[in-house]
């Protein structure tokens, strides 16, 4: 075939198209998920019961802080790593700061309370139930992501994976923040940031597999 | 004005459905992507006859893709990064190695221009026989043979509704065809 044979009959009928619609995809899935993430914490693990006392609204305060920031910084650079080319327009180092924030916090808290207490404050009572539950209430938020960047056209898919891989994650800490009964800031700085972090190394893995196109 | 604003402007109007500037704007952007995947497939020493397919896969791509084109961006950028993944996923696919194909600045797809335009390996006569027959037909007489829809329609026996909607889809149709064949 000749290209001007192409280029004739594609440009034969040219609609208009709306270059907002893969953004808001994107963040109708994050909204999505955020809702099956809700429901999952609430109908199948249960919100805390201690929600009346201050020292749980604290720290779950505390605790949506470090999630919803990781959400809000994640997501502002995935709508950008969608389209084509975005890779080339900006880099997403921000979106280790709340991280940073958290190890650093964690330290200090560490450092001001005696060593015998530290196995608790890094274990609390139920890392395993966190280590868990923020990767597998993360599945639902990364496929509906994922599914929403497949109609757009990314072309860095390691980096976009993962950046999907991280809104998940922080999706479902948010939500499993809800439930969690452990209020200690090294708990909170290794076990929601290491659950957020193994999402995000998921999703920089399966980016290529899911998003070719 | 540079070239950037030029194609700018013209993928601005194409994106609010003019179709004369996406005609102006694929045929621009084809030179380029020629002149851009002759070098490249040369430096991975791919046999030269491959530009062709490269290119209609860029263009396909460029068209389909449309609305992933964020407006207030430059758009070569857009194309470069396009153009790139198309390569690279070509070369993947043919089995070479993919670690020399440079990142240059986005720019570098302006930087020449190739209107030497040849053939690529499609057959469009071949993939037109696998769209249902009022599909083939609408586009034929309007596409091929220059009718005005009114004439199609008469020469047809469809209303002229049915031959806009028959266009639409066959061309839909013809577009995924193509990038199907193009990726075998």
């Amino acid at each position: 075939m000749k290209t001007n044979e192409l280029i004739s009959m594609l440009s034969s009928q040219v609609d208009p198209v709306d270059t907002r619609e893969v953004v808001r995809n994107v963040r109708i899935a994050i909204l999505v998920g955020a809702a099956a993430s809700l429901l999952a914490v609430v109908f199948v693990l249960g919100v805390r019961t201690d929600l009346n006392e201050m020292h749980a609204q604290v720290f779950l305060v505390a605790k949506l802080a470090f999630s919803l920031s990781v959400v809000i910084l994640a997501s502002h650079y995935l709508v950008k790593y969608i389209r084509p080319g975005g890779e080339f327009r900006v880099r997403f180092a921000l979106t280790v700061l709340p991280f940073l924030a958290a190890m650093i916090i964690a330290a200090i808290s560490l450092a001001t309370a005696p060593r015998s207490h530290w196995e608790t404050m890094v274990f609390g009572s139920y890392w395993l139930e966190c280590l868990i539950a923020i990767p597998t209430v993360a599945v639902v938020p990364f496929a509906a992501i994922m599914s929403a960047v497949r109609r757009a056209a990314p072309t860095d898919l390691v980096r976009t994976g993962a950046l999907a891989g991280l809104v998940a994650g922080g999706v479902s800490a948010t939500a499993y923040a809800l439930h969690c009964m452990d209020d200690l800031l090294p708990f909170i700085a290794l076990w929601y940031g290491g659950t957020i972090v193994l999402c995000t190394v998921t999703g920089a893995v399966l980016g290529p597999k899911l998003l070719r196109w | 004005m540079t070239k950037e604003s030029d194609l700018k402007a013209l993928m601005t109007a194409s994106l609010q459905g003019d179709s004369i500037a996406h005609r102006s704007l694929l045929t621009a952007l084809s030179g380029h992507l020629r002149s851009y995947y002759k070098s490249r497939l040369l430096r991975s020493g791919r046999p030269a006859e491959e530009t062709e397919d490269l290119v209609q896969e860029a263009l396909i791509v460029i068209h389909t893709q449309r609305h992933t084109y964020d407006p207030e961006q430059p758009l070569t950028p857009w194309v470069y990064a396009i153009a790139r993944y198309k390569l690279i996923d070509h070369l993947r696919r043919t089995r070479t190695t993919t670690a020399d194909v440079p990142l240059e600045n986005a720019e570098y797809i302006l930087a020449s221009d190739d209107n030497a335009a040849a053939e690529s390996q499609l057959d469009l006569a071949k993939l037109f026989e696998r769209l249902p027959e009022r599909m083939r037909l609408s586009l034929q007489y309007v596409k091929l043979d220059g009718l005005s829809v009114a004439e199609a329609a008469d020469r047809s026996g469809m209303s002229p509704s049915a031959v806009k909607v028959n266009i639409h889809r066959g061309l839909k149709i013809l577009t995924a065809l193509i990038a199907r064949e193009t990726k075998a």
